[in-house]
């Protein structure tokens, strides 16, 4: 079975046409991978999709607008894979 | 319809909220300054406003089940197909149904038909926001009672 890593590089390779062996842990999904908010939708919509879960987005960015975190806490791959885990285990609980 | 104010809708048919499915009924006008131009000799409905029938179609279906707290703004098009001309004076059926409610974005799947024949489908996705004054929402929700959205769906639960 793919890790939540695997899935979610493949989803942002096929979807924004970046090569595979780019993503990596470390890699932040806007400042690194230069994904934009319209290729953003598509990405949520694949993971939510993959998943299924519905990412708290405008939460998120809520969070990230009133200081209280920064886009790291979210877009950087470790971290959003992380986040994804916990929603999945969220639903399943 | 009334092209030329962007308003594609005439009436909503059926609204299932739980099904998180609507039809509306738009009634393409004979006449039209579009018609005039697209094309000369060849009058037919522009695809792109196909796809804004579409769009608004699933529009009042998101607005909807937002209870009009939200308002849906087309943000991206896929897999859009017109497959046959559509005439002025024909009356269309729209058809969307949900396809996933996100944070701040939802997907439809659109389709119109005309005498029952499917003429037009895409995916229509959209950015779902705060209403960005009280005049658009007051206006929307003026739009929704002419068209038949139930007056309870107007208040929050």
């Amino acid at each position: 079975m793919a890790s939540t890593f695997d899935t979610v590089a493949g989803i942002i390779a096929d979807t924004c046409d970046i090569e595979r062996e780019k993503i990596t842990p470390e890699s932040h999904a806007i400042n690194d991978l230069g994904i934009d908010s319209l290729d953003f939708l598509d990405v949520a919509f694949a993971i939510d999709k993959a998943f299924g879960i519905k990412m708290p987005l405008e939460t998120w960015m809520q969070d990230v607008n009133e200081g209280k975190v920064s886009t790291d806490e979210y877009f950087v791959m470790k971290n959003l894979c992380a986040n994804i885990d916990k929603l999945v285990a969220a639903k399943t609980a | 319809m009334q092209l030329e104010y962007f308003q594609m809708v005439d009436r909503i048919t059926e609204l299932d909220l739980d099904g998180r499915r609507i039809e509306t009924s738009c009634q393409v006008p004979e006449n039209s300054p579009i018609f005039e131009g697209h094309f000369p000799g060849h009058p037919i409905l522009p695809g792109v406003l196909m796809i804004e029938t579409m769009a608004q179609t699933g529009g009042w279906l998101v607005l909807s089940l937002q209870r009009f707290a939200r308002m849906p703004f087309l943000m991206q098009v896929e897999k859009a197909k017109m497959r046959s001309f559509v005439e002025p004076g024909r009356l269309l059926s729209g058809e969307a149904t949900l396809q996933h409610d996100g944070s701040g974005y939802a997907v439809i799947q659109g389709t119109i038909r005309a005498d029952g024949k499917k003429v037009a489908e895409a995916e229509i996705r959209y950015g779902v926001v705060p209403f960005p004054n009280d005049t658009l929402r007051g206006i929307m929700l003026e739009n929704a009672r002419r068209i038949g959205v139930p007056e309870t769906l107007f208040h929050a639960e």
